[in-house]
C-alpha cells in the first residue's frame, strides 16, 4: 500500500511539474530588427543557425563572416550548422535560445511568426527593395518577419546525351510529348527514362512546385483554399497526372521502393537515368556528380514543365528558406545587419545558382537556357500561404509532402487499389472538408 | 521487436548522487530517522533520473493530449477530450494495427526458433560457442545499420535475389515494393535482429537448470523432446512469459526498422510511424500524444491480462 502511495506522490509531482512548464510570454519590449543606419555603431555577438553544415565545416561561412566584418567591424559572428535542421530547430524554438539569425522551419505557421521573430520592417518599404518571392511568405499583416534570400525554379533535370540519343532535341511542350520522349528513351537507349526517388520521399514533394507552372498563373497558390486543387486543368492535376502516366507506362525505375538519392545523382550523370523533376538547386550537385564520374558537366540539362500558355513556357520562382531574427535576441541590429549583408553583398545566390531576392539582380548562369528560350518566370503570390498550410495540416493531405504521391505511384504501378480519379476525388474531399472546418 | 533497451532499465542509470545524504549518522543513540532515510539516499539518484526522464515526460505527454498544440507554437488551448474523440471516431487510425499482426506472427516464429536453438545448444554440440556468437551477433548491430543492410538485401537484383538465383529460383518479386510482401520482408528483418536476444534469455535460463536433472533424465532414457517437455520448458516458464509480453508490446509498437527502411509507405505503416507523422509532419501534437497515451494503455492492459492468466510462480517456489 505504501508503495502505491509513493507512486501516487511521484506521479502527481510529475504532473505538477508538467503543468508548470507552460508557455512563457515573449519579451514585449523591443520586437523589431530594422536595418542599422551606421555600420560602425553596430556591435555584439550573434549566432547564425544554418542548414548548410558543409559550408560551416569547409570554412565558407567564416569567409563570409570575415568579409562582413570589414563593413561591420564590431560584430562577432558565430555559426552553428544543424544537420536535421527542420526537426531540431523546431524543438529548440520551444525555448528562447534558437540563435540570433535563423532560417524559419517550414512547420512554423505564418500566423505565429510575430511570436518568434522580430519584425524586419514594413511590407511597403521592403517590397520596394525585394521581389515578391523574397518577402511574400514572411508577411503577417503589414509587417515582414522573414526574408527569403534566394529562390529556385523547378524543372526536369536531364541528361542531354541520353535525350539526344533518343532523338529528342527540343523541349517537349505538352505532357503527351514528354511521355513520347520518355518512351523513345526507353526504346532506343538502355536508360531508365524517369527516376522517382520514391524511397527517399522528399524528391517527390518537389512535384508540388508544379503549382503555377502548368497554368502560368501567379495566383495559383492563393486559389487553393477556396477551390479544388485537383480540378481538371489545374496545376496539381496536370503534374500528378503526368507522374501517374510516367509510372503507369513503366517509364520509371522498376523497383521504386529501393531507390537511393545519393546514387541517383551519379546514375543521371552517367546516363543510366535520363530525367528527374527537381529544383534548380540540384543542378550544381548533378554537375559535381558528372565531374566525379569523369563526364562532361555540360551534359546536364534543365527543362521547364512541358506545358505552354500562349506559346511560352512558365517557370515558378519558389522561395527557399527565409532568414529571420530571433525575437529574444539581445543584438537585433547586428542580426539584421548580417541578413542585409548576406542578401545584398555576398555572392551566395550566384554560387547556389539561385534567383536573388533583390530586385534587378542578374539571373544565375544555369538558367541561361531558360532565358534564351523565353521562359516566363513568375513569382507565385504567397498571400494565402498561411491558410494553405493550415488546411494542408488539418486535412492530412500533405500537398508538399511525399506520402500522397507515393500512394499515387503505388496505384499507378498496380500495387494499390483504385485509379487516378479516385485518388483525386479522395484528396479533394479531404481538402474541402478541412477548408470548410476552418471556415 | 523485443527491445529490452527501451525498458525501464535503460533510463534509471545511477551516475551521481544528487540527493541529500545524511552526513554523519550520530552514533550515540539509535537514531531512527537517519537509518530510515539511508536507503532513500541510495535510491534518490535513481529516483531523480527516473522521475526526470520517464515520469515527467509521460505526464507532459498526457497533458499535451488534452490540448491542440502544434508542437512549435508557444500557445496551446485546452480542448478536453476532443483528441480522444477524434481518435476513436476515425477507424483509419486503428486500421494500422493490422500491420502489427505480421510482426506478432513473426514474434511467435522468433520465440519458437530461439527456443529450438537454445535447447540444441544447451546440450553438447560441436562449435557451441561459435553458434552462440553467430546467433547473438545481429542483436549487437545498430538498428539503423541493420535497416540499411537490408535495403540492399531486398533491392531488386540485390543480395536476396542473387542468392535465390544461384539455387535456381527466380521469384520475380519486389520484396519491399509488393504490398503483400513488404510486411513479411520487414518482419523477417525484425526476427533476424531480435532472435539473438530471445535466444540468450532462454539459454541463460536453461543453463541454470541443475545438471542432475539432465543426468537423471538421461539415465531414465528420456528422449530430447521428453527432456524439453518435462524439464526445460517448465523451468523456464517465467522467461517464456516475459518474452511473450515483450513480443506483444513490441509488435504493437514497431517503429525503427520500418521507419528507416520504408518510412511507412505502401502497406507498411505501423501505429507508431503514424503517430510520428501526425506529430511532426502535420503538426498535430495533441492528437499524436493522445495516440501515444492510447498505445500505452493498450500495452498496460495486455500486460495486466497476461499477468492474470499466467501468474508469477516465484511465490510457490519459495
Amino acid at each position: 500500500m505504501r508503495r502505491r502511495a509513493l507512486a501516487a506522490v511521484l506521479l502527481s509531482a510529475a504532473l505538477l511539474a508538467a503543468g508548470c512548464s507552460g508557455s512563457s510570454d515573449p519579451g514585449a519590449a523591443d520586437d523589431s530588427a530594422l536595418s542599422p543606419a551606421d555600420p560602425a555603431k553596430v556591435s555584439g555577438e550573434i549566432t547564425v543557425l544554418t542548414n548548410r553544415t558543409d559550408q560551416v565545416t569547409d570554412g565558407t561561412m567564416q569567409k563570409y563572416a570575415d568579409l562582413f566584418n570589414k563593413d561591420y567591424p564590431h560584430v562577432k559572428v558565430k555559426f552553428e550548422g544543424v544537420t536535421d535542421y527542420e526537426g531540431e530547430v523546431k524543438i529548440r524554438m520551444n525555448t528562447d535560445k534558437y540563435g540570433d539569425v535563423l532560417l524559419i522551419p517550414n512547420s512554423v505557421v505564418t500566423a505565429d511568426y510575430p511570436k518568434f521573430f522580430a519584425s524586419l520592417g514594413g511590407a511597403a518599404d521592403l517590397d520596394a527593395k525585394y521581389t515578391a518571392a523574397g518577402t511574400g511568405k514572411g508577411k503577417v499583416g503589414d509587417k515582414v518577419y522573414g526574408l527569403a534570400g534566394f529562390s529556385f525554379i523547378n524543372g526536369f533535370v536531364y541528361n542531354k546525351d541520353v535525350w539526344t540519343a533518343a532523338g529528342v532535341t527540343t523541349w517537349p511542350t505538352t505532357p503527351a510529348e514528354f511521355l513520347t520522349g520518355l518512351q523513345a528513351i526507353k526504346d532506343k537507349t538502355g536508360a531508365t527514362p524517369y527516376y522517382t526517388n520514391y524511397k527517399d520521399g522528399w524528391p517527390l514533394s518537389s512535384w508540388s512546385s508544379v503549382l503555377g507552372s502548368a497554368t502560368c498563373d501567379a495566383k495559383a497558390n492563393d486559389k487553393l483554399p477556396t477551390g479544388n486543387p485537383w480540378a481538371p486543368g489545374s496545376d496539381l492535376n496536370t503534374g500528378d497526372t503526368l507522374l501517374y502516366d510516367i509510372v503507369k507506362n513503366k517509364l520509371s525505375e522498376s523497383d521504386p521502393t529501393t531507390t537511393n538519392w545519393e546514387d541517383s545523382k551519379g546514375l543521371l550523370a552517367t546516363g543510366k537515368i535520363a530525367t528527374m523533376w527537381l529544383g534548380s538547386w540540384s543542378l550544381a550537385q548533378m554537375q559535381d556528380a558528372a565531374k566525379k564520374a569523369g563526364k562532361n558537366p555540360e551534359s546536364i540539362g534543365y527543362m521547364p514543365f512541358p506545358a505552354q500558355v500562349g506559346g511560352k513556357f512558365c517557370s515558378v520562382v519558389a522561395p527557399d528558406y527565409q532568414s529571420a531574427v530571433n525575437i529574444h535576441s539581445p543584438n537585433k541590429a547586428a542580426a539584421r545587419a548580417w541578413i542585409d549583408w548576406i542578401l545584398e553583398k555576398s555572392d551566395t545566390a550566384a554560387v547556389n545558382q539561385a534567383v536573388s531576392a533583390l530586385k534587378g539582380a542578374p539571373l544565375p548562369s544555369a538558367l541561361k537556357p531558360f532565358t534564351d528560350a523565353g521562359v516566363q518566370f513568375i513569382d507565385l503570390s504567397q498571400a494565402d500561404s498561411a491558410k494553405v498550410s493550415q488546411i494542408d495540416n488539418l486535412s492530412e493531405v500533405g500537398i508538399s509532402k511525399p506520402e500522397y504521391r507515393q500512394h499515387l505511384i503505388d496505384v499507378a504501378r498496380g500495387a494499390g487499389k483504385g485509379d487516378l480519379n479516385t485518388i483525386f476525388a479522395d484528396l479533394a474531399k479531404k481538402w474541402s472538408e478541412a477548408a470548410k472546418n476552418l471556415g | 521487436m523485443t527491445d529490452l533497451k527501451t525498458g525501464p532499465r535503460a533510463q534509471a542509470r545511477p551516475e551521481a548522487d544528487h540527493g541529500p545524504r545524511p552526513a554523519d549518522p550520530p552514533h550515540r543513540r539509535r537514531a531512527t530517522w537517519p537509518t530510515r532515510l539511508t536507503p532513500w539516499a541510495y535510491l534518490s539518484a535513481a529516483l531523480v533520473l527516473l522521475v526526470a526522464f520517464t515520469y515527467i515526460p509521460v505526464a507532459n505527454m498526457i497533458s499535451y493530449s488534452f490540448t491542440d498544440w502544434d508542437g512549435v507554437s508557444p500557445d496551446r488551448d485546452f480542448v478536453g477530450v476532443d483528441n480522444y474523440v477524434e481518435l476513436f471516431t476515425r477507424p483509419d487510425l486503428f486500421h494500422v494495427f493490422f500491420v502489427s499482426l505480421f510482426y506478432l506472427a513473426a514474434a511467435a516464429v522468433q520465440i519458437v526458433v530461439a527456443l529450438y536453438f537454445a535447447t540444441v545448444l544447451t546440450f553438447k554440440t560441436r562449435f557451441r560457442n561459435l553458434f552462440k556468437g553467430l546467433l547473438f551477433f545481429p542483436y549487437l548491430i545498430n538498428g539503423v545499420a541493420v535497416a540499411f543492410v537490408f535495403l540492399y538485401f531486398f533491392k531488386e537484383g540485390g543480395t536476396l535475389d542473387t542468392v535465390l538465383a544461384i539455387v535456381g529460383l527466380h521469384p520475380d518479386r519486389l520484396w519491399l515494393g509488393d504490398p503483400d510482401m513488404v510486411n513479411i520482408s520487414l518482419s523477417g528483418v525484425s526476427v533476424w535482429r531480435f532472435l539473438g536476444l530471445n535466444f540468450v534469455l532462454f539459454l541463460g535460463a536453461m543453463q541454470s537448470i541443475p545438471a542432475e536433472l539432465h543426468e537423471a533424465a538421461e539415465i531414465d532414457g528420456a528422449t530430447r523432446w521428453q527432456v524439453f517437455r518435462g524439464i526445460i520448458a517448465p523451468s523456464i516458464r517465467p522467461i517464456i512469459g516475459l518474452s511473450v509480453i515483450l513480443a506483444i508490446s513490441g509488435s504493437l509498437s514497431v517503429f525503427e526498422i520500418p521507419f528507416i527502411m520504408t518510412r511507412g509507405f505502401g502497406e507498411s505503416k505501423t501505429f507508431v510511424i503514424q503517430t510520428v507523422k501526425l506529430a511532426f509532419d502535420f503538426n498535430k501534437m495533441g492528437l499524436a500524444s493522445a495516440m501515444a497515451v492510447v498505445l500505452l494503455a493498450i500495452i498496460l492492459l495486455i500486460t495486466w491480462v497476461q499477468r492474470r492468466l499466467v501468474p508469477d510462480e516465484r511465490a510457490e517456489k519459495a
